[in-house]
């Protein structure tokens, strides 16, 4: 069979199921993302505001999972959630469970992508202005509504490029997912590379889906970080 | 909640403040009082205390001792002297209005949306009042033709002019100014300085922290001297200016002049 063949929508070729499997990627990178930046506004928040006990917690946290390499990381936490989420439910008297491969990678990649939003957020929260938030305090505003209206817009701008960075890692690190037996865009890949033997032709093919999503994801966090910017006087060299 | 028949009620009292930053004993026990209409201000040396001292009446520092009221309601405190009651200190700093020194406006919102933030999201007056409420302060402080413009375009003078609307469009009981044109080049002074003429002129309560001392004689109905954390004189204007007793005063007079 030609490469284009291989590649076709329907069987024998295999396109249907790279597409299957690049979607659940993106799904997964989308849940792990977000799940790591409400992991991460928590983090950033305890980290700055919390007391000894939270920042020493955080502090163990953010350090572990940015020194130890993610593809031990996600053996380690696959395992670890799986088991100990089907411990908890025998312990209860319930019947063991399998866990979905979807949810067990978001949860994982979340916890993963978690502390490294914490950093960034944290940073991003010290360089809003004081002013700015003494300001709204001054006038009365409470601090629920003085984080979502004041804090959160002025620490986005400077938030946007990290982010956009660790969704990047987001959507690559899916691939790990590989490794625990999930059928991610990688692992479609691989099998069907080594059914035809056609390995150059798929994972050319997946490696151009990569950078699709790369390209796409870099002009969407463009617009964002515009926006985000509005109101800031151009500094030279932007 | 005007009281009408009493001729000036109280709007502002403060009582034998002090406060400490650590071990740094900053105020030693000030007092201040502003009736409506009153124009106090505030002068004295860097580092003795005025910004402090202004800081304590809407709480964004916790005093460390002493008592405050604002229209005659008294700030709820514990005796370590912070506030008891988070909802009051929120309901009292919306009759404050307060204008810093660096502007502070929101960089990342319009000219009109910094005057309209607060009215609609916190005091939840309707956009349209609120939108138009701010039209005509703008109008009256020469802003007219920039409520489109973020901040960081405006000169030093215009941010400063905006920051005051915006603190008048929440219709504050009492202004708080902490050196409003400090941070300004020369040439912007006057135009912030006449605005804010004009809201003495009108009757407006407000407490003043200034350098401007010429300024200060012409508005003030009461001026405070503080010195390293003590009020060393207080009196009319033109008694404080025109005949100090106190030896510091007047080398710190002659000093600024
Ligand atoms: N947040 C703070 N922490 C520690 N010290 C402070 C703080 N704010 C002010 N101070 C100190 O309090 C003193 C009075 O400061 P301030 O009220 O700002 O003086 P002024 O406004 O009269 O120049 C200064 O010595 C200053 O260093
Ligand atoms: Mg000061």
């Amino acid at each position: 069979m030609s490469g284009l063949e291989l590649l076709a929508w329907e069987a024998p070729g295999w396109g249907a199921a790279l597409a299957a499997g690049l979607l659940k990627s993106v799904l997964i990178a989308l849940g792990a993302f977000s799940l790591g930046l409400l992991i991460g506004i928590g983090g950033a928040y305890g980290k700055l505001y919390g007391g000894p006990v939270t920042r020493d917690l955080l502090a163990v946290y953010t350090t572990i999972v940015r020194a130890v390499p993610e593809l031990i990381l996600i053996l380690i936490l696959y395992f670890a959630f799986t088991s100990s989420i089907n411990n908890l439910l025998l312990a209860w008297g319930f019947e063991r469970i399998q866990i979905s491969g979807f949810v067990a990678g978001i949860a994982v990649l979340g916890v993963v992508q978690g502390a490294y939003a914490t950093e960034v957020l944290r940073g991003a929260i010290l360089s809003v202005p004081a002013g700015q938030i003494e300001a709204a305090r001054a006038m009365g505003m409470p601090p629920l509504m003085l984080a979502w209206r004041v804090t959160f817009p002025q620490m986005l701008a400077a938030a946007i490029p990290g982010l956009a960075n660790l969704w990047l890692i987001a959507t690559k690190d899916t691939a790990l997912l590989a490794v625990v037996g999930y059928a991610e865009l990688t692992l479609v890949t691989r099998q069907a590379a080594s059914t035809t033997k056609a390995f150059f032709t798929f994972f050319m093919a997946a490696g151009l889906l990569y950078l699709c999503i790369s390209i796409l994801s870099t002009l969407i966090f463009g617009r964002i970080e515009a926006w985000a910017r509005r109101g800031q006087v151009r500094q030279e060299g932007r | 909640m005007k009281d009408t028949a009493a001729p000036s009620p109280e709007a502002i009292r403060v009582d034998e403040l002090h406060k400490s930053f650590g071990a740094h004993h900053v105020l030693k026990g000030v007092s201040l009082r502003a009736c409506e209409g009153d124009v106090v201000a505030i002068i004295g040396g860097s580092g003795s205390g005025k910004s402090t001292m202004l800081r304590c009446i809407n709480f964004l520092e916790t005093p460390s001792s002493g008592r405050i009221s604002i229209g005659g309601e008294d700030v709820a405190m514990r005796p370590d002297g912070s506030p008891l009651n988070r909802k009051q200190i929120e309901r009292l700093r919306q009759s404050l209005g307060m204008v810093f020194q660096s502007f502070n406006l929101w960089t990342h919102r319009t000219v009109l949306e910094n005057l309209i933030e607060v009215p609609v999201h916190v005091l939840k007056t309707p956009k349209d009042e609120a939108i138009a409420r701010a039209r005509k302060l703008l109008a009256r402080v020469g802003l007219a033709e920039k409520e489109g413009a973020y901040p960081a375009f405006m000169s030093g003078g215009q941010q400063q002019r905006a920051a005051i609307a915006r603190a008048l469009c929440m219709e504050p009981r009492a202004m708080l100014f902490d050196e409003p044109t400090s941070a300004l080049d020369p040439e912007l002074v006057g135009e912030v300085l006449q605005v804010i003429r004009g809201l003495a002129d009108e009757g407006r309560t407000m407490v003043l922290v200034t350098h401007e001392m010429k300024f200060a004689r012409e508005v003030a109905s009461h001026v405070i001297y503080l010195h390293n954390g003590l009020i060393e004189e207080q009196g009319p204007p033109d008694q404080l200016f025109g005949a100090p007793k106190s030896e510091r005063l007047k080398q710190f007079l002659k000093s600024v002049a």
